[in-house]
């Protein structure tokens, strides 16, 4: 209560000082589907309704790929938007670097998120050089697999708590004439399944000599090569299942003729959506029931420079309200993700989110693959993974030599 | 006769006189009215080419920077897997994409040109598909080739237990899915234009060829197609640009799926330079592509077009 009544006055101040200059903020972010929609039309009443500024929508469709070229181009080009969306990471790297984007520091220091901002590493993603460029506002985790508890029923099985146990449950369900492991035919939900199943299943340490470290012998290690040869068999899993987008194999698997999915906590809202209920219908498994940590993902804000003090003013204003608790709660309650403050309740909870705030408050938390790779070494991992995933022909020394390449030029 | 011709030349001396023809201001209004394009030409087209090809050298990133790697983009780029199974994807489309198209284009039109009934619903029929984008195009032949719902599913229905067309979920076959929803949408226009040079032959030609007795497949094959050169010239540089440009059909249909198997060379372009957020690279893969247009388009051309008016 005191923090939040600090907080509060901290805003009220900032508020007063640019009190006579109300602009307009443009605002362009990628999030159309109906429940992002929704969640960003929080933001956008929190402006409108706490300061004087007012919120001009510039939504893009087509999601994050379509949606950042033209943010960059509008950036490079001169018009900057007041704000954008980006992912946690270091997507935004060069624009800070060529002195594009608006140095937040001052607001950070008297917001205090320092000590608010949880995991602190959602901080650091924003930080360069000791400067804060960037409002982290969610965190989305990848390290989930959704099983369908009709489906083991069906095939007279227990809900299984684990990977290991799973991949011993797959031949009888086969046999029930159930597709054991929905996968999606797009190249990042290949790579990002193969992400998890590298942290589940080969520790998080692994994980980090390659990801953080850019270690290319620990990609060479015969533990990174067990986690190659269980994707190998994920394969056969999947076999039966041709679909294309992640939503249509979440719905295989909501309608029981597949009974698991490796999918980021996004998927939650398509079971929601469904009329399903955690527990009953659906089972989740944090880290695949085998490592129990989450990545943190997820979305943050950058306020572009535009050497005008009044705008200046409201960008500052606005990167304030999007982290204070009222509105972190209501636009992570809308969206589905987890907030970055440890000190707010969300208004609905189920299981499967508590899970991940229990681990989100106790730390077992690590950074998203984004935070770590350059994007161009990203998509050159998602191109090996979906090549290596749709090629049964290829070697598992052909992938790992390659994937120890790309780890060894990646910066 | 004899007066107003001399009187005619008079004039026309007198005024060459009185004006020097300076070659600059001959038809000085069309130049001045050409200028606008004259100029995107040169600096939006040329311009912009040059700076891609000098930017290709560099390690730009997210944003262009003058950061000298020399030729280190273009051997990574052909080390990349993904760019060579795009090229090979591009030869495969590009070759069957050609024949079928030209070759279906005419019989089409040839068919029509035979003074059927109900030519005009046909010709639409076969033209609407032109008229949507690649884009709606791709969605609907992702929903017609998919396995569950659509041209699998129908027939399995039927009772027909073990039939099988897969083909957007096969790495092998994959590019005759995007090849079949290429020919859909792009024979109508080519058939359009066969049929407009079929009309241009001279109803004398079929008379003699008759008179002769000449068979009519024969006819076509040997005195109409020879004739109609210059039409079928501008449908291959009409299919061609189409190959080249090959991207949104892909994406809207398979995404460059499964795997690798369907990626195409403008597709890697894209990829790289906004979702890998290195333009260095992407700018090496478009001006492969710009080579291999140059090193095909331009010999050709001059055989084409230049060889024409010499003779």
């Amino acid at each position: 209560m005191k923090l939040t009544t600090k907080l509060l006055a901290a805003t009220a101040m900032v508020s007063a000082a640019s009190a006579a200059n109300a602009v307009e903020l443009e605002v362009m972010h990628w999030w159309t589907s109906g429940g992002e929609a929704a969640a960003v039309g929080k933001f956008a009443e929190a402006v409108n309704e706490r300061t004087e500024h007012t919120w001009i929508d510039g939504a893009i469709a087509g999601g994050g790929d379509t949606a950042r070229p033209v943010m960059v181009s509008r950036i490079i080009g001169g018009d900057p938007p007041a704000a954008f969306q980006f992912n946690h990471g270091r997507q935004a790297e060069e624009l800070i670097e060529a002195g594009l984007m608006l140095d937040l520091t001052d607001v950070a220091e008297a917001e205090g998120w320092e000590d608010i901002v949880n995991p602190p590493s959602l901080l650091d993603a924003c930080t360069v050089d000791g400067r804060v460029y960037c409002a982290p506002v969610n965190i989305h985790s990848w390290q989930w697999m959704w099983l369908s508890n009709a489906a083991f029923e069906n095939a007279g099985l227990e809900v299984p708590s684990s990977w290991t146990e799973f991949v011993a449950m797959a031949p009888a369900l086969r046999e029930a004439g159930i597709v054991p492991l929905a996968m999606g035919g797009q190249s990042w939900q290949q790579s990002g399944a193969f992400g998890v199943m590298n942290v589940a299943l080969a520790g998080e340490d692994l994980w980090f000599r390659i990801n953080r470290d850019k270690d290319a012998s620990a990609v060479r290690s015969p533990e990174f090569r067990a986690v190659l040869e269980a994707f190998g068999e994920a394969r056969n899993l999947a076999e039966g299942l041709d679909v294309l987008d992640w939503n249509l194999a979440t719905a295989a698997v909501i309608e029981d003729r597949a009974a698991a999915q490796i999918m980021g906590d996004w998927a939650q809202g398509e079971f929601q959506v469904a009329g399903e209920v955690e527990g009953e219908d659906y089972t989740c498994l944090a880290g695949l029931g085998e490592t129990a940590i989450l990545s943190t993902g997820g979305d943050a804000f950058y306020f572009p420079v535009t050497g005008d003090p009044e705008i200046e003013a409201a960008q500052k204003e606005m990167a304030a309200l999007l982290l204070s608790p009222e509105v972190q709660v209501s636009f992570n309650s809308a969206k589905g993700s987890l907030p970055i403050r440890g000190d707010v309740d969300l208004t609905t909870v189920n299981a499967c989110t508590q899970t991940g705030l229990d681990l989100l408050a106790n730390g077992n938390v690590m950074p998203d693959g984004n935070q770590l790779i350059a994007p161009d070494a990203q998509s050159q991992i998602n191109d090996l993974m979906t090549e290596f995933w749709n090629d049964p022909a290829m070697s598992i020394d052909d992938v790992q030599e390659r994937y120890a390449q790309i780890i060894e030029n990646a910066s | 006769m004899a007066i107003a011709e001399s009187g005619e030349t008079t004039v026309t001396r007198r005024t060459a006189a009185a004006k020097k023809p300076i070659r600059l201001f001959r038809n000085l209004w069309s130049k001045i009215a050409l200028t606008p394009m004259i100029l995107t030409a040169v600096v939006v087209f040329m311009g912009g080419t040059i700076w891609t090809i000098v930017y290709s050298f560099t390690n730009s990133g997210l944003l262009p920077r003058l950061n000298w790697v020399g030729l280190d983009q273009y051997e990574r780029l052909w080390s990349t897997a993904k760019w060579i199974v795009s090229i090979k994807n591009l030869a495969i489309y590009g070759v069957f994409s050609l024949t079928f198209t030209l070759v279906i284009g005419f019989v089409l039109a040839a068919l029509l040109d035979r003074k059927i009934r109900f030519e005009d619903t046909f010709r639409t029929i076969f033209l609407y598909p032109f008229a949507l984008s690649f884009i709606v195009t791709g969605l609907v032949w992702q929903w017609i080739l998919n396995p569950e719902f659509g041209i699998q599913g129908i027939v399995r229905g039927w009772g027909w237990e073990s039939f099988t067309f897969n083909p957007l979920n096969d790495p092998e076959i994959v590019m005759f899915g995007l090849l079949i929803a290429g020919l859909w949408q792009g024979t109508g226009l080519i058939m359009c234009i066969m049929l407009a040079g079929l009309r241009g032959i001279d109803e004398d030609i079929w008379k003699a060829a008759r008179v002769d007795g000449i068979g009519v497949v024969k006819t076509y094959v040997q005195i109409i197609i020879p004739m109609m050169r210059p039409v079928f010239v501008t449908a291959v540089v009409l299919i061609t640009s189409g190959i080249i440009k090959l991207y949104d059909l892909v994406v809207a249909q398979t995404a460059g799926g499964p795997g690798i198997a369907s990626e195409v060379p403008a597709k890697y372009v894209m990829t790289t330079m906004f979702g890998g957020q290195n333009l260095g690279q992407g700018f090496a893969a478009s001006t492969m592509m710009l080579l291999s247009v140059v090193i095909i388009l331009i010999p050709w051309a001059l055989l084409e077009f230049g060889g024409r008016k010499r003779g």
